[in-house]
């Protein structure tokens, strides 16, 4: 019994010591709890603020500020923009600039005197906790807070009369299993492109491979070239079945989704590149993987709305090239978005391949040393 | 073009407070079989790295084949095979796919490369295994893939580092013939070894031990050239007459094998069966003077004993 103890005690030691000096180890030990607790303990915020709206005032009224501005004192909505017809708030919609747009009639006067419903909101449904907080806003008694008090009213209509769009059935399967597109592929390409290359050099062929002639940027690229289809055939899996059995409704181009995928496939296999030439082991390559993946799934808008996240947690989502694919690919699948249109999370994405596997090729050195 | 296949000049190579190779100063004629003979630790597979340019050297200059390393290490890695310590192909793939790759990878046109690989399949005698997977052949198959894999670009300079630490003396004995037929077809080999056997068939050996070279010569030049004589005791009680010579001054090695002694006794005392007998008070006592063999020459100049410089010469 006390042999065993001591040997239990040993291999315990031995652990400890191993752990000590495998820094990347004992970093990640102490760094993924702090880090995410940090930021998900804020970003885990259901009760959704700041949501992005837009306004349209047909009505040039001084009732339609006035509920403008009640409106906004009630924290759930900023409004960006205004805009002079229906059709441009909703274009801005698709573009995911708002989630919302606040439609004043001509005749708003008349309306509040007939006790009519006061304006049209049009959602963007495709979120369900984004559309869940808007709809909230039609039980406000704005009424009874801008109107003659004198004016006693029985029963009012609802405030507004909404539209929603994309998801008009707010169910969340609708926004989910594009988003899962995003997770999936974060998970899959990180690790196998990572695990490709730190394999190699864990098995020893990457001694043999770089006493041959072969270029760094050819071995970067001819180890992701492969992968990329692996992705695309998880993609058509996903929205696939999808489309057949959650009945996810596919509004935009197969190209426009081909390509806004090939796009976040591409910077995916850049940063497992990346990893691959930091990770001795493929140990160490799935630790990373996973440092990367927790935030793609909690941050990237795919589990909550990212209108929810305080400021510094949208920064830091900004890095992530999830929350731009989770932006584009709901536009395109949901929203019928054309891909062209989605310039600055394109753009970021193609920026994002490129200058990593640019910083891959230069950290992979032909070298053991 | 110079007739030598490498040149360093105090060649030196430090991983933090560890000196791993200690101002090498080599030589290796072009078409010959050059040998590092060494223990494990001695800067063999360190010296071979920075030779191939995969390490850089803290200090010295290298000179492979014409080629200024590390700074022209990718122009030379085109006329270089390289056979690492540790099979390097990939074990999920068959002979023949491990070679086609790296014959892409080396650019050889797909007919060229087809007929290359026949040709490599039936001279390793590799025609068995073809579609087999690494993975699951054994030593002397994997090590004659690896070789077949490393001289398929046809280069003119081949390094092996430990080629047959993983495979027994019959397999041993036909990679060496292979080996030779290389040499003699113009290859130049440098091959790393703790094999005395392996070590003796080199045209030229270099004994290196903690990082410097102890002693170069051919084989025969350095077991004539020993700074040492070799004494075979016969008798009975063995390990306790072995403790008893090692605390004499004069002799340096003591190793049994089976029911002899074989002892180094030092070059400066001239009667070393009569020293031998005299100190052990014991004229019954069968010695007799053998000749030195590589490993008499290698516990002489390696370890604790190294204060001996033996030169082969220079020819």
């Amino acid at each position: 019994m006390k042999a065993s103890l001591r040997r239990i005690y040993a291999i315990l030691l031995k652990e400890l010591m191993q752990l000590k000096r495998d820094r990347l180890t004992f970093g990640m030990i102490v760094m993924i709890p702090l880090i995410q607790l940090m930021l998900f303990g804020y970003a885990i915020n259901t009760d959704v603020r700041n949501i992005p709206i837009g306004v349209v005032d047909q009505s040039q009224s001084a009732a339609a500020r006035l509920i403008t501005e009640t409106i906004k004192v009630t924290q759930i909505v900023d409004v960006l923009a205004t805009y002079n017809t229906p059709k441009e708030a909703q274009q801005a919609i698709v573009r995911g600039e708002i989630r919302a747009g606040i439609i004043y009639p001509v005749d708003l006067a008349h309306r509040i005197s007939q006790n009519q419903t006061l304006a049209q909101l049009i959602v963007d449904g495709s979120d369900t906790v984004v559309s869940s907080a808007l709809l909230q806003l039609r039980n406000m008694p704005l009424d009874k807070i801008i109107l003659e008090p004198t004016l006693n009213r029985k029963a009012a209509p609802p405030t507004f009369e909404v539209a929603l769009f994309f998801n008009p059935s707010r169910r969340s399967q609708v926004n989910i299993i594009p988003g899962l597109v995003g997770i999936i592929l974060t998970m899959t390409m990180i690790l196998f492109t990572s695990a490709a290359i730190v394999r190699e050099r864990e098995h020893g062929n990457l001694e043999l491979l770089i006493t041959t002639p072969i270029h760094s940027i050819e071995l970067m690229i001819g180890k992701i070239l492969p992968y990329i289809l692996v992705g695309l055939i998880q993609v058509f899996i996903v929205l696939g079945l999808g489309h057949q059995v959650f009945k996810v409704p596919i509004s935009g181009g197969l190209l426009d989704i081909f390509i806004v995928t090939i796009l976040f496939i591409a910077a995916s296999l850049a940063l497992g590149l990346i990893i691959s030439t930091i990770a001795q082991t493929q140990l160490q390559a799935m630790q990373m993987t996973i440092f990367v993946l927790l935030p793609s799934i909690l941050l990237s808008g795919f589990m909550f709305p990212y209108e929810a996240m305080p400021k510094l947690a949208q920064h830091i989502s900004e890095i992530l090239p999830a929350t731009h694919f989770m932006r584009m690919i709901r536009a395109v699948v949901l929203k019928g978005a054309d891909a062209k249109t989605l310039v600055y999370d394109n753009v970021w994405l193609l920026s994002f391949t490129i200058i990593g596997i640019v910083i891959a090729s230069i950290r992979f050195k032909k070298r053991l040393d | 073009m110079t007739d030598f296949a490498i040149k360093t000049n105090n060649l030196s190579k430090q991983f933090g407070d560890l000196i791993a190779v200690n101002q090498l100063n080599l030589t290796i004629e072009k078409g010959s079989i050059y040998g590092f003979l060494g223990p494990n630790g001695c800067g063999k597979s360190t010296t071979i790295r920075m030779l191939c340019g995969l390490l850089t050297p803290t200090s010295g200059t290298v000179n492979v084949m014409g080629f200024d390393i590390p700074k022209q290490a990718e122009a030379l890695k085109r006329q270089v095979g390289y056979m690492t310590q540790k099979f390097s192909l990939y074990t999920d793939l068959s002979v023949h796919e491990n070679l086609e790759f790296m014959g892409r990878i080396f650019g050889i046109e797909h007919r060229a490369l087809k007929k290359r690989i026949d040709e490599l399949v039936s001279i390793y005698s590799l025609t068995g295994q073809r579609t087999q997977r690494a993975a699951s052949m054994s030593g002397g198959q994997k090590q004659r893939l690896a070789l077949a894999a490393s001289v398929l670009h046809k280069p003119s300079m081949l390094f092996l580092d430990e080629p047959t630490s993983a495979v027994d003396p019959e397999n041993r004995r036909d990679f060496w013939e292979k080996l030779f037929d290389l040499s003699e077809s113009g290859t130049t080999i440098l091959v790393s070894t703790h094999y005395m056997d392996e070590a003796e068939r080199c045209h030229k050996l270099a004994i290196l031990d903690k990082g410097s070279m102890r002693a170069e010569g051919t084989p025969l030049q350095l077991m004539h050239n020993i700074n040492a004589q070799v004494v075979e005791v016969k008798g009975e009680h063995l390990r306790q007459l072995k403790t008893r010579l090692l605390q004499l001054d004069g002799i340096s090695s003591v190793a049994q094998q089976g029911i002899r002694l074989r002892v180094l006794v030092d070059n400066h005392i001239a009667k070393p069966l009569e020293f031998i007998q005299q100190k052990l008070a014991s004229t019954t006592l069968d010695c007799n003077l053998a000749h030195p063999s590589l490993e008499d020459v290698f516990v002489t100049v390696t370890g604790d004993h190294s204060q001996a410089h033996p030169k082969g010469g220079t020819q």
